[in-house]
């Protein structure tokens, strides 16, 4: 890796780096909170490498969630990744091993800071550092945050809203970039009547209902517009 | 969090797998997409819509557990709610969003605690 890189990468990561660090510490201080040893923390950020995904794992895998509903919950909560490829500079990587970690490491950070500027400005090697870092910084946070919990006994009943505001911010942009409120209150409404119909399987339930709603609006827009044209 | 004792390491280990696999999965899948999906306007269209829904369907799901014998306890979960999203529609900055709604919630754990 050429100084050049890493001096590049760097930059790139200064932004995102030191809240990926603070985010992840209030993760490491949920797992130790929830019970679990504290080298789950990086076990989960190693190998599932997801952050808001994180949280919502050791929450549902605490209160014993079949997994049935956590492979719907991953695969609905990461769906949006589906779609990063679309437009990340993979090709930019050359050797197939950085390609594989590319892929492996296409988080929401590395999707929004890889893809802003033009491909032809990036290197492999730079992509790839980036990447390495921000993992780095998320893991790093949850093992401190981890052993600061365990380590002394560090309980704040307040940090658990810091997951739920979490949340709360993802759909607020996520509802801002949509541009249309209809979707919005399609799945507010999927909730309320999973939470009374279901209240065991809310999830469940609410996230294959919402799927639907818009799987049946999407082929009604299309027989619409095939209708007039 | 509800703190429901030890989930036993071996559904620990499998949540991991599951959702590590889940996860590389939808990562790996547009770069084996063909052309004519990686454009169709069904992706297109769930590309939109479906975030927003989702997320929303998790906020509903992490308040479900407020317990609902008191509506004073039901404004001391939505309140700091309704702080983090009017904070962050004004500086659309996730941290500072974050910080702003998690101190609210500490101090309306204090003013109505239990």
């Amino acid at each position: 890796m050429r100084q050049v890189d890493l001096r590049d990468a760097l930059r790139d990561v200064a932004a995102v780096g030191p809240g990926m660090g603070v985010l992840g510490t209030s993760f490491g201080l949920l797992v130790v909170g929830s019970g679990l040893d504290w080298w789950w923390a990086p076990v989960f950020s190693v190998v599932v490498f997801a952050g808001s995904l994180e949280f919502l794992l050791v929450a549902l895998a605490v209160a014993g969630t079949p997994l049935a509903a956590i492979a719907l919950t991953t695969l609905l909560v990461n769906g949006r990744h589906a779609f990063y490829g679309l437009s990340f500079p993979l090709h930019r990587i050359r050797s197939r091993t950085g390609r594989v970690y590319g892929v492996l490491a296409l988080t929401d950070e590395a999707y929004a800071i890889y893809t802003a500027p033009p491909a032809t400005s990036l290197s492999g090697p730079r992509i790839l550092t980036g990447q390495a870092l921000m993992q780095a910084c998320w893991v790093g946070g949850g093992t401190v945050g981890a052993l600061a919990g365990s380590g002394f006994g560090l309980h704040l009943p307040a940090l658990e809203f810091v997951f739920t505001a979490l949340f709360v911010v993802l759909a607020t942009e996520a509802t801002v970039a949509g541009r249309e409120a209809t979707g919005p209150l399609l799945a507010v409404a999927c909730a309320l009547v999973a939470q009374l119909v279901a209240p065991g399987e809310m999830l469940l339930v609410a996230m294959g209902l919402f799927v639907a709603l818009l799987l049946v609006r999407h082929r009604f827009s299309a027989a619409r517009e095939a209708a007039r044209a | 969090m509800p703190d429901t004792g030890d989930p036993g390491t071996g559904h620990l280990v499998a949540v991991v797998a599951v959702a590590a696999a889940i996860t590389v999965a939808l990562r790996a899948a547009p770069f084996a997409m063909s052309a004519t999906l990686r454009s169709s306007a069904l992706v297109a269209d769930l590309a939109r819509h479906l975030p927003a829904g989702i997320m929303i369907i998790l906020v509903v799901h992490l308040l479900s557990d407020v317990p609902l014998d008191s509506a004073l306890v039901g404004v001391r979960e939505l309140v700091p709610v309704a702080v983090t999203v009017a904070v962050h529609l004004w500086r659309r900055n996730a941290l500072l969003s974050m910080a702003t709604g998690t101190a609210s919630y500490a101090v309306a754990l204090a003013l109505v605690p239990g």
